[in-house]
This record gives C-alpha cells, structure tokens and sequence, in this order.
C-alpha cells in the first residue's frame, strides 16, 4: 500500500472528488497560483483551472458567504480557511447561513459545501493563530464537523464531506499535513459519524480526535509496558458523534480519559463527558478524566505552549487517576 | 418615461402587485395587533414599487432574488401565494417555510425566490454565490440581492462588490435607501449621502432611481439587466424609497417628523402609477375599485387559509435541519 501524507491524502481526495462531479470546485485564499498557504492543493490550478480553482481576496467573510450561496444554487464548493483561526470572520455565515438555511426555508434548501483548513495549535505562534476551534462549531445545529488523525482517515472522510449535502466542518492541523500513513490506490469512502477503535483494549477507554490521536497511542504503549491494555476510540467525526461506539467502550472498560486539544469550558471533551457519565453511570469505576489545553490564549515561548496543551505526561496522569495505580 | 408605450395588462399587473402588496402588508399589522403574528414584523409600505418594477424586469425561470428581513413585497412580486406567506406569518406548517423562518424567512425556491435573511447584510455574498453559479454554468440569468442603506456598511457589502467584480459576477446589487436604518438617518451614518459613489469605489457602475415610481424602476432595473449582460460587470443601484411605518411593529418611528412622512406620503407609488394610467385613458376608478377589492379579497382569504391550517407537529423540530 502506498505511504502518503495527510497534505496528499487530501490532495488526492479534492482532485478525485473534482475528477468525479464538475459541480465541485475549490476557493480559498492562496488556493490556486501559490498552490496553497500549506501545499495542500498543489497542482489543482494546473488541473481543473482558474474557474474551479478560485483565488480569492483576503476576505473571509465575503467568500465563506459566495461559498453558501453557490451551494445553495447548485454547486459543491470547497472553501478553504488558510486556518479556521480566520473563520471566526466567516462565523456569522457559517452559524446563521450554512447552518440554517436549510431549516429557515422549511427544507427547501440545502447547502452542499465543505468549510476545511487547518485547525489547533501548531507551533511558535502565540493566541490568534493557535486554537481549536472545533467546540463552537460543533456547538450550532445544521452543521457537521469532522476531525480525522490519519491520512487513511483524511482521505476518505473528505470525499463523503464533499459528497454530502450539508455543510461539513472538516478540521486538519498544520502539523498533521506532513505525518505518513498507508492510503491504498483504490478509492474508498469512509462514511462520517462513525468512530474508529485505533487500539483494542480491556482496561481504560481513551477518547480523541485528531492531531492528539498520536499522544495518546503513546501514552497507550507505556501504559501496555506497566501491563495496562488500553482501548483507542478515535471519533473521527464529532458531530454527529458515534455515541454507541463511545458507550460500548466504556462500558467494556468502565475508565475513561478523554482526550481534546480545545480549551475546557463548554467544549467537546466536557460534553462527551456529560454524554457517557448520563448513560454509563453504572458501568464507570471512577469519574471520568479530560485532559485539554488550559484556559488560556496561546503563549508564544515554546515551553509556556507546550504546558498549556495535552502531552503523554498529562494523559498518562489522567489515565492512572482513573485506574486508581 | 412614456406611459403610453405599455400596454395596459403589464400596467395593471403592476399595479395589482402593489396594491396586493399593500393590502396584504396592511391586514399583517392588523393580524399583529391581534396577536396572531408575533416576534419582528417589518413591513414593506410605501416601498412597493422597488421589488414590484424591478421584479417584473425578471425571468425568473433563470433569474433569482434574495433579500433581507422585510421580504413580503419581494416574495409576493415574485409569485409566492399570499396563502402560503400568511400561513408563514401565523407560523403555521402549510407557510413557505412549514412555520419555521417567520417573517423574516420567507422562501420560495421554485420561484427562484432564496430569501429573506434575519442578519443585516449577510445575505450579500449569498447572493453573489447564487451568481457564481450562474457564471460557472454558462446560464443566462441575474440576480437582484436588495438590502438596504443600513446593510451598506457591513463589511459583507464591500467584500462582496469587490468579487463580485474581479470575477464579473451577474448581479444587480439594490440599494433601497428608506432613509432609515432601523431609527438612524442614513445621512448621520454614512460617510457619503449618494450609496452609488460606493460602486464608484469597486469600479462598478451604480445610480441612482427614484424608487416611488414603478415604471421608472422597472426601467432602470432593465437597463442595469442590459448592462451586466452585455458589459459583463455587476451593477449598483440605490432606489431612493420610503417607509411608511417603524422598523418593526414595536417602533413609533418618532425619530422622523409628520411633515417628512406627509411628504413621501404624497409620492405614493401606487398613487403614482393610478394617475399616470388614469391620465393617460388607461384605468377608470371603477377599475381601481375592483383591483383593489380584489387584493382585499386575496388577502382576507389568506388570513382564512392561515387560520383554518393547522400547527405544525412537535416532531417537526428534529426535521428539515440536515438534509
């Protein structure tokens, strides 16, 4: 099986979803000529054109809502955040038009269209270019929002996002775009509201998405070599999120660490909490941990930056809380 | 402007457009008061003959139109059934939007009506969207996106006019400067008094058009049609109106004087257009009689129609979210 990036996981699956439907087209800020801010639509321009693959102005409000609209009409636009850090411009539209336009016109609209970008911390870049996102999108009715950890997963989750009829949040993250994976040559679609189990195990139930996919496996190894068998559910889409898959592992497991680069408050990683101490009351032989970011803005110092995150150190701390060790 | 050069059925259409209009924002006060429409109610008097004359410039087979949150006049103009936007009003399930959007969310997609929207100028690059699509397919159609002179400062407005422009969308952006946004004299907001200098910025042609007088609009809007066919750019165009009424039903409009509301009052489109016809031979006042009697009727049966529907269901909540 061919080893791939993530950059080219997605690549492969814009190009193959552009080859396939002519209603689907790619706008974004550096997208076409510069050949993308992080290299991800690399060649697309040469491909399919300045007509399909659009430059546009440094305006994310205004081409976010060209993007709505031109889905609403009948095409299947890609938009691309340079980071979903500038989509906070965009909010407005996504939340009161993708989101709603839908049920405002008692279903007589829908809004094919894919919101993708890079999303969460990367590296040496202080508060406004270092956040996950994700809660406050996950947080609006009308909208899915997908989270993938491997190229295998990038690739066949955006081709379902680009092929379904609403709006998709589709989160990568800068640091993601180099790391490698097996993606096979054959085309495959991976179907969205399903969690994936990265690792099976008896003992503890880890829950993440994304780029912290990595720091738990980690975490997993060194808690297998204290003889601990941990069990990886890797949501891969946070909304519609795979409750069964969440509850049936916990409920095998009965510990549970959840995992989530976002910040605390109100976020994906205290919701999911809430979901399974509600449904898996009886099963839990001890509370629920999360471990995320801090509650702060990003610090620029590298070592102020990495505290504030999730690291191997925080989870596994998190995970022998929960297994009483 | 040369009345006699149009026959009189395209003449009395649009004078029943207006007068249907009129009527039918009339009895939606009337309906308020009596507590069957609630929440925002912004109605459209005295700015009929803008979404009426510029409308019926349309095909809107393949043309579209979007607009804001005082979106009755441009429904109706566009063919939705006074049942169906009354029905919406009383927030009933047989409305144009199942009783889900209200007011400010009226639909009629088959109409190539795409909305009402509830948050000032966001609709704007929705509408330039609409036009990509027309673009990209190689279809003949325009689209007219309405806004009015509180939304030209959003900053969507400007984002918008500039790709619409770079990339030659065709749409006819409408200004309908009623003078107040909200409370707020335009003239205290705004840096510049005439919106077509905005186009100016964006190198879009853009005018101005009295928008009290329907034929004029009606011409206007073909000529700016012509232009974005012909010339390949998108157009600006502030349609000077007027509303008779408060924002929304809960403001006394006390912010503006008697004599200013008199004033417009005495430019009345629907007046306008009645004695142009009846000056030129075309409309007796028998006839006006019955049109309106007949706008009257239309709208007394769709507040039947909106009263006799039922509710929609409580399991209606979960639907029409994902598609």
């Amino acid at each position: 099986m061919a080893v791939i990036t993530f950059r080219e996981a997605i690549r492969q699956a814009m190009d193959e979803e552009m080859a396939r439907d002519e209603r689907v087209i790619l706008m974004g800020e550096e997208v076409g000529e510069y050949d993308g801010a992080y290299k991800v639509s690399q060649g697309l321009l040469d491909k399919y054109g300045e007509k399909r693959v659009i430059d546009t102005p440094i305006t994310e409000a205004g081409f976010t809502g060209i993007g709505i609209g031109a889905a609403m009409a009948g095409l299947r636009p890609i938009v691309e955040w340079m980071t979903f850090n500038f989509s906070l411009l965009a909010y407005d539209q996504v939340v009161n038009n993708a989101a709603k336009m839908r049920h405002m016109s008692g279903g007589q609209l829908s809004v094919p269209i894919v919101f993708r970008g890079p999303n969460g911390p990367a590296e040496y870049l202080s508060s406004q270019h270092s956040q996950a996102l994700q809660s406050i999108y996950a947080h609006a009715p009308g909208l899915i929002v997908v989270a993938p950890a491997t190229p295998y997963d990038a690739k066949g989750l955006l081709k379902s996002s680009i092929r379904n009829d609403n709006p998709v949040l589709f989160l990568e993250a800068e640091l993601m775009y180099s790391w490698k994976g097996e993606v096979p040559e054959e085309e495959y679609l991976i179907p969205l509201g399903k969690a994936d189990i990265k690792r099976e195990g008896k003992d503890i139930t880890f829950i993440t998405y994304s780029k912290p996919l990595r720091l738990v496996e980690q975490a997993a190894q060194q808690l297998a070599d204290m003889g601990v068998d941990a069990e990886i559910v890797d949501l891969r889409t946070i909304k519609p999120l795979d409750e069964e898959a969440v509850y049936q592992s916990v409920r095998k497991t009965n510990r549970c660490v959840i995992v989530d680069e976002t910040w605390p408050f109100a976020s994906v990683a205290t919701h999911i909490g809430w979901l399974i101490s509600k449904n898996c009351f009886d099963y839990l032989d001890a509370p629920i941990e999360v471990v995320t970011s801090e509650d702060v803005p990003m610090p620029y110092n590298h070592t102020l930056e990495l505290a504030v995150q999730p690291s191997v150190e925080k989870i596994l701390d998190a995970a022998k809380k929960v297994l009483y060790i | 402007m040369s009345l006699p050069n149009y026959d009189k059925t395209f003449l009395m259409k649009l004078l029943e457009q207006m007068l249907l209009i009129r009527r039918f924002e009339e009895k939606s006060a009337q309906m308020y008061g009596l507590r069957k429409i609630g929440g925002f109610l912004h109605l459209y008097i005295g700015q009929e003959a803008v979404a009426v004359g510029s409308i019926a410039a349309l095909d809107l087979k393949k043309d579209y139109v979007l607009t804001s949150y005082r979106d009755h006049g441009h429904a109706l103009a566009c063919g939705m059934h006074p049942n169906a936007a009354m029905a919406e009003l009383f927030g009933k399930v047989t409305g144009c939007s199942k009783g889900k959007g209200g007011s400010m969310h009226f639909f009629d997609v088959e109409n190539h009506m795409y909305g009402g929207n509830g948050i000032v100028g966001a609709h704007i690059p929705i509408a330039a969207g609409v036009a990509l699509k027309i673009k990209y397919f190689d279809e003949d159609g325009v689209v007219l996106c309405y806004f009015g002179d509180g939304a030209i400062h959003q900053g969507v407005f400007h984002e918008t006019l500039n790709m619409a422009k770079i990339w030659d969308l065709p749409i006819i952006f409408i200004c309908e400067n009623n003078h107040y946004g909200m409370g707020t004299n335009y003239k205290r907001v705004s840096s510049v008094h005439d919106y077509s200098i905005m186009g100016t910025s964006y190198n879009i042609p853009a005018w101005q058009v009295n928008g009290m007088d329907v034929i004029t609009v009606y011409e206007e809007t073909q000529k700016a049609i012509k232009m974005v066919k012909e010339e390949n750019t998108p157009v600006l165009l502030e349609i000077q109106t007027y509303r008779y009424r408060g924002h929304s039903m809960s403001d006394p409009a006390r912010y503006r004087t008697k004599e200013e509301l008199e004033k417009y009052k005495s430019q009345d489109p629907i007046t306008i257009l009645r004695k142009k016809m009846a000056d030129a031979g075309l409309l007796t006042d028998e006839e006006f009689k019955e049109l309106d009697n007949k706008c009257k009727e239309i709208v007394n049966e769709s507040v039947r129609f909106a009263e006799e529907s039922e509710e929609p269901p409580l399991e209606a909540i979960y639907e029409d979210i994902y598609a």
